[in-house]
Order: structure tokens, then C-alpha cells, then sequence
């Protein structure tokens, strides 16, 4: 007490704009030239934890009286600049980054439910979550109720009174379907309850989910965010502006905490209370702490997101328009195509590309399907999407096969389904390949 | 209500040019948020004198306790409010009473806690009033700790930040 600022307290913000453009903070959001050494490049903190400046100092860290790290498993510093970067990509006020995608959806529901609550989700999902949501959740006591989003007045119909949230993939997977945002966002808070966008398929740079109302926002970072198909990761994302406290509808935000010495983490965080929550809560208790390395690739991968996302959407335009117009395509979901029933809500919430996952119909149905991802020699066959190669992959055969025929309908995902991620090679290239492997399939 | 907006610069000229601050609604319990904000800004240097009826005389946080902002002995540059909004009026006003013997320069509201009409009066008094935000989390913010929790501080900087020395 009564001690002198320290010398760190001189400088604090310099001249700083009120915005910067997304691609300035797709590189410079969250990290600063490392104090110690001035190194440029944020460094990969690869270590466990952290020495505490003495008793004092360890007693209010596990307080959270104070800010600053304790253990990888809850923050470390190169994570840390990877949760500012997303968090600033999108708009929001925190974020908290997880193992995987689906961590991070652990994560935030972990924080927002308890047992016997329950949840609306779009049906238009990746497939792993419609089992995580719908299989795995279940054992823990939370039940989600799955919507059809084609007309956004399903989900009111769908609410009850335990609904907690309402969950949505924007531009959904596999592919080419665009949800109304803005509908789905004012019915969620009609029923006052958030909105959790997971904006994996279109990235912060195709659509801003939170600008259009969302409350959270999940990411398999994964995918376009890292962009190099090397590094596994999630990321969850508070707008800041949910109001938890305004109908007692999240004892887990408002009400003494058990788990901290009865802190309220609503009244004491406010805004980012949330994330806190999440990170000091479910991230500390259950595990699913991303590693420093998989954060160090995915910053790198961030920092040239724009220009990967612009060249992913010109390939996939033209990779739609040649696919549209081949005989051996039966049809084409890609919402950048003006005959896409999505195109207009595309234009409207993705108005620079409706992104590079989508998927086609082949004329001779399962069968077929086998062939030509068999067929293909430059698209790889695998599970993953938003890489710099171009990935192909018959759902019905891989990511869906747990569901059941009728859920892979309502899916997107039938028998003659391909799913494309049009990566970043040269276009004509690809448009070759899929044209000697669509013969193959056809044969 | 309009947003409230504070430029960074007018946050950080306050958080650097003041040293002592009076926390009304300061809380001896240790969960409480007020009782975090002033370890905290004690951490930081800054000297918290409690202000709370319920505890004159006694001590949080190794500081008296007082029951009224004019009870208390010496300067004062800054009042934090950690009170309710309909509260801060009236602590509004003793501060306007005592800004001119105890040197009161700012009158903060924290997070969650607005009065509109309030701030004009201790505008048109001469005071600097800050609203709806944490003195904790801005300092937080603005010297590079809030950015270890993940959140996002809007701040781009190709500085070096300054070492600590000892």
C-alpha cells in the first residue's frame, strides 16, 4: 500500500483508434511485442504454470482477485493472445479458447444449464454435434430440442419454458444453407434466453454474427481460423450484452457460486462474467485447455485469414458453377449461386461469400458417392473442412453415419450427398480433378 | 439511455493522476465485489479509504472504515461509488459538498451504476464523473493484465511495454 506506480504504468494505451479494419486486427489483436525481450512474433509459452510473487499474491490469483496465470490448464499467455484476437475479430468483449470446437460447446453449455434444463438447436449441424447435443448431453441431464430453421418460427413454436438458449450454425454444414439471423436472434431474446452461433463455416470475416444481436458465439478453430489443417482448437465468445440477470433464468451468472467461495460471477465480471465463468469453472474442472503450440499456429493462421477467406470463396464460386452446369450433378447447394433458394439471406449476412464448404447431389446416388471420392486424386478424402487443400467427403459414409436415415435427411446429409472444402490451389486444377472423378463415378 | 462513452486517454489520466480513493459501499466480506476492486487497486498503489455506516471504525482491508465522505481525515482525489444506481444522487451531492475542503477531483460510478442527472451536477460543480464502469477492470484493461483473461481490451499496439523493475 501506498507504494509508488511501477515504470509499466507509464505508457499504457497509446494513440489507439476507436476501429481498426479486420485485417490490421486479424494481426495485431491481442498480442504486443513481448516485454523481456522485445520479441515480435508472439512466443509459445510452453510451460505448465506459473511462480506466484509470494502468498499474498498466489491467495489472490485463486481468488480471482487479481488477474494473471496460475496454470495452463485455465490461462496461459500465448492462449491468451489467440482469446483477445477472436474475441476482437467478432466483436465481442471476451472469449475463452478450448481443445476442440466441441470443448467450446461444452464449455458454454456447461455454463448456461443445469440438469433438466433444456436447449433448441437447428437441426443444420455438423454432425458431431447433433450427437454431442443429442446423444452425449442427454446423460447429463440436458435436453435439446431440434428445429428445422428453413422458417425461423419453428424455434418460437419449439420453445419451452426451460429452454435456455437457442443454438444455430449461420452458414450451416455440410453445406450451402444460410440462416436468418436476425429473426432467430429477436426470437431467442423474446423468450430472453441468448443466442449461441457456432460461425465456424463462414469465419469472423464473412459474417459478424454479433452484429446482428448473437450473445455467443462458438468456433472449431480448427478449421478456416487456423486454416492449415495442423492444429486442433475451439474458441467460446461473449458479446458482453446478454443480460443474465433479468429474469432469473441463469442462477449459474447470478447466484454465489459454490465452486468459488459463493462469488456471483454476473455482479463481479459483469460484462465478461461469462467467459470467466466458463474459463475458471468448466474449463478449470473438467480440462479441455487448449495447448499453447496449437495456439501459436492457429495466430499465424488468423494473420492472413482475409486474404485466405477471399480466394477460398473464389474458388468455391467457380468449383458451384462448374459443378451446377456438369451432367452427372444432380444439384447444387452453394448459397453463393443465385439459384440457391439461401442466396438472398446469403447476400444479406455473407455479402463478401457465402464460404467454401458445400455440397452437390451425384446422379447415381450412395454408390456413386464411394467412387468419386475414391476417384479423386488432388481433393483429399477426410473429416475436416477449411484447410488450403480442397477436401472431399460422402457424409452419409463418414461425419453422419452415427444418425439415422431420417436424421440425415433432415441433415443435409442423404446417400447422393458429396461435401466439398474448396481450399486455395489453382481453380482450374480443381474443376479437373472433380470432372475425371465424376467420370469415374459415373461409370 | 445513450451509450456511455470514455476515451482511453481520459480513463488513464485519471487512473495515473489519482493516488487516494474513498469507496463508498466498500464490503469487510471477502466475496463481494467492492472488496475485490480495493485489494486489487491497493495492489496498484493506489490507497482505499472504505466508506460504510455499517463499519465505522472498523477495518477492511487493513483501512477505517467512515461513515460519511466528510468524515474523513486528509485528502481524498477520488470517490468510487459501490452503491446502487438510485443510491449514487445523494453521494453525488455530499461529494459536490465536500470536493472543495478534501480536494475531490473525481466522482467514478461503478459497473452497473448510472445517474444521469447526477453527473451533471457534479459537471457543472467542476468534477470529472466516469459511469457504468470498473476503476479495477480499466486498470485491468488499459495496462495489459485483462488481456491474460481472454478479454478484449481494444487495444493495438506495436510498443514494447515497459518492464517492471525489482
Amino acid at each position: 500500500m501506498g507504494k509508488k506506480p511501477n515504470k509499466t504504468e507509464k505508457e499504457g494505451a497509446a494513440a489507439t483508434r476507436a476501429k481498426y479494419g479486420i485485417e490490421t486486427l486479424s494481426i495485431h489483436a491481442g498480442a504486443r511485442p513481448e516485454p523481456v525481450t522485445g520479441a515480435r512474433n508472439t512466443p509459445i509459452y510452453q510451460t505448465t504454470s506459473y511462480v506466484f510473487e509470494d502468498a499474498e499474491h498466489a491467495a489472490d490469483l485463486f481468488n480471482l482477485q487479481t488477474f494473471g496465470f496460475i496454470y495452463s490448464r485455465l490461462t496461459n499467455p500465448t492462449v491468451a493472445v489467440l482469446e483477445e484476437r477472436v474475441a476482437a475479430l467478432e466483436g465481442g468483449r471476451a472469449a475463452v479458447c478450448a481443445a476442440s470446437g466441441h470443448a467450446a460447446q461444452f464449455l458454454a453449455f456447461f455454463t448456461l444449464l443445469e440438469p433438466g434444463d433444456e436447449f433448441l438447436s437447428s437441426i443444420n449441424l455438423y454432425g458431431g454435434s447433433i450427437t454431442q447435443f443429442g446423444i452425449s448431453f442427454k446423460r447429463l441431464g440436458w435436453n435439446c430440442h431440434f428445429v428445422d430453421p428453413s422458417d425461423p418460427e419453428n424455434f418460437r413454436r419449439a420453445l419451452t419454458p426451460k429452454c435456455k438458449a437457442i443454438f444455430i450454425e449461420v452458414l450451416a454444414n455440410p453445406g450451402g444453407i444460410v440462416l436468418d439471423l436476425e429473426a432467430i436472434t429477436a426470437i431467442a431474446h423474446e423468450a430472453g434466453i441468448p443466442l449461441i452461433v457456432d460461425n465456424t463455416m463462414a469465419t469472423p470475416y464473412l459474417c459478424r454474427p454479433m452484429d446482428w444481436g448473437a450473445d455467443l458465439i462458438v468456433h472449431s478453430t480448427t478449421k478456416f481460423l487456423s486454416g492449415h489443417g495442423t492444429s486442433m482448437g475451439g474458441a467460446l465468445v461473449e458479446s458482453g450484452k446478454f443480460d443474465w440477470a433479468r429474469d432469473g433464468k441463469f442462477p449459474t451468472m447470478t447466484e454465489p457460486d459454490p465452486a468459488y467461495h459463493g462469488l456471483t460471477f454476473y455482479e463481479t465480471f459483469g460484462d465478461f462474467g461469462f467467459t470467466m465463468k466458463a474459463r475458471t469453472v468448466a474449463l478449470r474442472d473438467f480440462g479441455p485447455a487448449m495447448s499453447p503450440t496449437n495456439a501459436f499456429y492457429t495466430l499465424t493462421g488468423i494473420e492472413t485469414l482475409p486474404l485466405r477467406m477471399d480466394r477460398h470463396v473464389e474458388n468455391a464460386m467457380k468449383v458451384a458453377e462448374f459443378l451446377d452446369a456438369h451432367p452427372f450433378v444432380s444439384w447444387v447447394s452453394y448459397a453463393g449461386l443465385k439459384s440457391s433458394p439461401y442466396h438472398q439471406l446469403a447476400r444479406k449476412y455473407l455479402p463478401r461469400g457465402a464460404g467454401s464448404v458445400f455440397t452437390f447431389g451425384l446422379e447415381g446416388g450412395y454408390d456413386a458417392g464411394i467412387k468419386l471420392v475414391e476417384g479423386v486424386n488432388l481433393f483429399s478424402h477426410l473429416a475436416n473442412v477449411g484447410d488450403t487443400r480442397s477436401l472431399i467427403l460422402h457424409p452419409a459414409s463418414t461425419t453422419h453415419r452415427q444418425l439415422s436415415d431420417e436424421q440425415r435427411a433432415a441433415a443435409g446429409a442423404g446417400p447422393d450427398v458429396i461435401r466439398l472444402s474448396i481450399g486455395l490451389e489453382t481453380a482450374d486444377d480443381l474443376l479437373h480433378d472433380l470432372d475425371q472423378g465424376l467420370a469415374l463415378a459415373a461409370k | 439511455m445513450t451509450p456511455l462513452h470514455y476515451d482511453d486517454a481520459l480513463i488513464l489520466g485519471i487512473l495515473k493522476a489519482v493516488r487516494t480513493i474513498a469507496m463508498v459501499g466498500a464490503s469487510p466480506n471477502w466475496v463481494r465485489p467492492s472488496n475485490f476492486a480495493m485489494k486489487y487497486l491497493q495492489g496498484k498503489g493506489y490507497r482505499i479509504i472504505p466508506v460504510n455506516p455499517g463499519e465505522t471504525g472498523k477495518k477492511i482491508l487493513g483501512e477505517t472504515a467512515y461513515a460519511r465522505l466528510s468524515d474523513i481525515p486528509g485528502q481524498i482525489d477520488m470517490v468510487d461509488v459501490f452503491r446502487s444506481s438510485a443510491a449514487a444522487g445523494a453521494i453525488a451531492d455530499e461529494a459536490i459538498e465536500a470536493a472543495k475542503e478534501k480536494g475531490i477531483k473525481v466522482v467514478w460510478m461503478q459497473l452497473g451504476v448510472r445517474d444521469d442527472a447526477a453527473a451533471e451536477r457534479l459537471e457543472a460543480a467542476g468534477l470529472t464523473v466516469v459511469m457504468n464502469r470498473c476503476p479495477k477492470i480499466e486498470y485491468g484493461r488499459l495496462f495489459g493484465e485483462l488481456g491474460w483473461s481472454g478479454v478484449n481490451t481494444g487495444i493495438i499496439s506495436s510498443k514494447r511495454r515497459k518492464l517492471r523493475v525489482g
